[in-house]
């Protein structure tokens, strides 16, 4: 049964890292900017999770919405200050530009809250591992496996199927037509870019039980962001999903099957992915 | 180190400083004040062990006065984020530009090992007051020790957990040099008492999700896992243990007591209840010493101290010691000759320093964690010791 269990842990760590990365997905994919600061937004939903339960004494679950919102908003205000001046620049301006506001992040957090790590006191009911026939299942990983499906119909539906949906990706394939059809460009983008940064913050405020939280976050998981984003490619928000289930699994059966290689599983299978597909699994190919 | 070896060093040691004399000139004369270049992490992960440190100098110089032997003695603090590169870089400047009589700190092994080559070529010397690996005192005969080193509390714990039935222990330690020294000096004591070890993983050290090592931990079914992760991660390990209900299943967590630093244990909340360790320092200490150590270091920083604080309290103490010994002399060599086999009180009990090794010498406790006051604290139960670091014992 540890087969399935381990199934089960791979899962949940695959849907926390799509959470995380699904607002990297959209501002580099839909809105072509590479955004390094990702992380960041997902530190800040982290922390503001953090003062909010511990500090404040709200309920854990009433502070996951209020995270999201936090880092939405810390993502509206960037965007109308700096991000938008960089929309029409070059990919190394915008990789260099979003880098520094990852170290400035890291640099004022450490300030602000101090650099030792800290903990979200999380129900004590979610504290503990349920038996379902044999297989060891954690509330907490099952919690986050639920939100985070939950999520990603949501965000396939928005996309998809809505007015902004179809506005948005009008404003991306072609910002004068769309303008000239009396879209909004810039509210429609900053609207997508504040969404992305919610995701990210709810990531944060999710994965802060799992993955620990110091103000190192954005530097530290920058590379599973990147990772996702890569396998899944860039054009669709199945393909990261897909990528980060993916990951997720190998990485966890990787460490747990072959422990003394274990770290450097997720790496080897984004290699062979990519030697295969080399836009992601589903990306389109390069014409853009 | 060997003999040869030794005499090689000193005399390159001696052509560079012949050179180095005819331009910086003899600081050690005429001189009133006694500099101390303290570099230690003060941002990044290892930030709380320099501010640990800087505190611990900070409150020792308020309570002793920053006078010693008619010198000033005079810190000169620097922040090398526990990188080697930067540790050596400041250790430079320090050193030249600055004319330090004496290097301090040093928050991991690497960095330790950077600055050692210069503190050969100087002859300044370089007091080590966290990073713990058993090599770093062979690395120069100017270096000396306040901390501690790996193989001293987990060959302890290796013996205690034989000694008090445990057969069967899953091993879990962080990849880099410090979780091998721990994980091979716990080893040897455990299976030399007649321990069996069933399960042996090294973590990578930048490790986000403890959750499928942990489940081979709980396959492995032993009767407690041997932990050894950086002070940083102790707290998501043991939460993540918990969920696991590895707590339940009866497998105790042991170890070096890095994982349960005071510095962090109120925060992991009661998943750390039990937990045994063995360790140099704990707040919780019942000696006199440091109860006044503790009470003195709460009131000025709001927080009580780790064992990070009395490697820098010690090493502070060291210097004093050390420069009242040489009536203010505070040249390498007399410095040196005077810190091997000073010996005093420490909050932590009573320490040496090895005459052979430059190491220290110091009791090991084994501490469990429990309620105190509503506070987490690591409660001494045994004592073993005075315990030189046996990782040097075998050569």
């Amino acid at each position: 049964m540890t087969v399935l269990t381990i199934l089960f842990d791979g899962v949940a760590y695959g849907m926390l890292l799509f959470v995380l990365a699904c607002g990297l997905a959209v501002t580099m994919g839909l809105m072509n900017f590479v955004n390094l600061a990702h992380g960041a937004f997902a530190m800040a939903g982290g922390y503001a999770c953090v003062i909010l339960v511990n500090r404040w004494g709200l309920p854990f679950f009433s502070s996951l919405p209020l995270a999201f919102v936090s880092a939405g908003l810390i993502g509206l205000v960037l965007e109308r200050l700096l991000y938008r001046h960089l929309y029409g620049r070059n990919h190394l301006d915008q990789v260099l530009f979003s880098i520094g506001i990852a170290f400035m992040a890291v640099t004022a957090m450490d300030y602000v809250m101090g650099s030792q790590q800290v903990f979200i006191q999380i129900p004590d009911y979610l504290r503990s591992q349920i038996d379902i026939f044999g297989i060891g299942v954690g509330r907490y990983r099952l919690m986050i496996i639920v939100i985070c499906g939950l999520l990603t119909v949501a965000l396939q539906l928005i996309l998809a199927r809505t007015r902004f949906g179809s506005r948005l990706r009008a404003a991306v394939d072609d910002p004068r037509a769309a303008t000239g059809l009396g879209i909004n460009v810039n509210q429609v983008f900053a609207l997508t870019f504040a969404f992305g940064c919610g995701l990210a913050g709810l990531g944060g405020a999710l994965g802060a039980e799992i993955l620990g939280l110091d103000p190192y976050f954005p530097l530290k998981f920058m590379i599973y962001f990147l990772i996702v984003v890569a396998v899944g490619g860039t054009s669709t928000i199945t393909g990261p999903f897909v990528a980060a289930l993916l990951l997720g699994i190998g990485d966890v059966a990787g460490k747990y099957y072959v422990p003394k290689i274990g770290g450097f599983v997720i790496y080897a299978m984004m290699i062979a992915i990519l030697l295969w597909r080399p836009n992601g699994l589903f990306g389109r190919s390069a014409t853009r | 180190m060997t003999a040869s070896k030794f005499a090689l060093n000193r005399r390159a040691a001696l052509v560079g400083l012949v050179g180095a004399a005819a331009l910086i000139g003899t600081p050690a004369l005429a001189e009133d004040t006694v500099k101390i270049g303290l570099i230690v992490p003060m941002t990044g992960g290892q930030a709380s062990t320099g501010k640990q440190i800087d505190n611990a100098i900070k409150l020792y110089q308020q309570l002793n006065g920053s006078t010693v032997a008619g010198k000033k003695v005079e810190v000169i603090l620097k922040d090398d984020a526990a990188l080697p590169d930067n540790t050596k870089r400041l250790a430079q400047e320090l050193i030249v530009n600055e004319k330090v009589n004496i290097i301090a700190g040093f928050g991991v092994t690497p960095a330790a090992l950077a600055a050692a080559p210069l503190a050969t070529q100087a002859k300044v010397p370089e007091v080590v007051m966290a990073a713990g690996t058993s090599i770093i005192t062979e690395r120069s005969p100017y270096i000396v020790r306040t901390s501690f080193t790996l193989p001293q509390s987990s060959t302890v714990i290796g013996d205690w957990a034989v000694k008090n039935g445990i057969q069967k222990v899953a091993v879990l330690v962080s990849d880099y040099a410090p979780g091998v020294d721990a994980l091979n000096s716990f080893k040897e004591h455990f299976e030399g008492g007649g321990g069996k070890i069933v399960e042996e993983v090294r973590v990578p050290l930048a490790n986000p999700d403890f959750a499928p090592f942990l489940q081979r931990m709980k396959d492995a079914k032993p009767d407690a896992m041997f932990v050894f992760v950086p002070a940083g991660q102790g707290g998501n390990f043991m939460k993540q243990y918990v969920e696991r209900g590895l707590d339940k299943s009866g497998i105790k967590v042991i170890g070096p007591g890095d994982v349960m630093d005071d510095d962090l244990l109120n925060n992991m909340g009661d998943a750390a209840l039990g937990a045994v360790t063995a360790h140099i320092y704990s707040a919780a200490h019942p000696s006199q010493k440091n109860k006044d150590f503790v009470a003195a270091y709460k009131k000025a920083f709001g927080t009580r101290p780790g064992f990070m604080a009395v490697g820098g309290w010690d090493g502070i103490h060291l210097i004093y010691e050390a420069l009242k010994k040489t009536g203010g002399k505070a040249d390498g060599d007399s410095l040196i000759a005077a810190m091997k086999g000073m010996s005093w009180e420490s909050p932590r009990g009573p320490i040496s320093i090895d005459p052979e090794t430059r190491d220290i010498v110091q009791n090991v406790y084994i501490r469990k964690v429990e309620k105190v006051d509503g506070e987490l604290y690591n409660v001494e139960f045994a004592t073993f010791g005075p315990i030189k670091d046996p990782g040097k014992l075998k050569k």
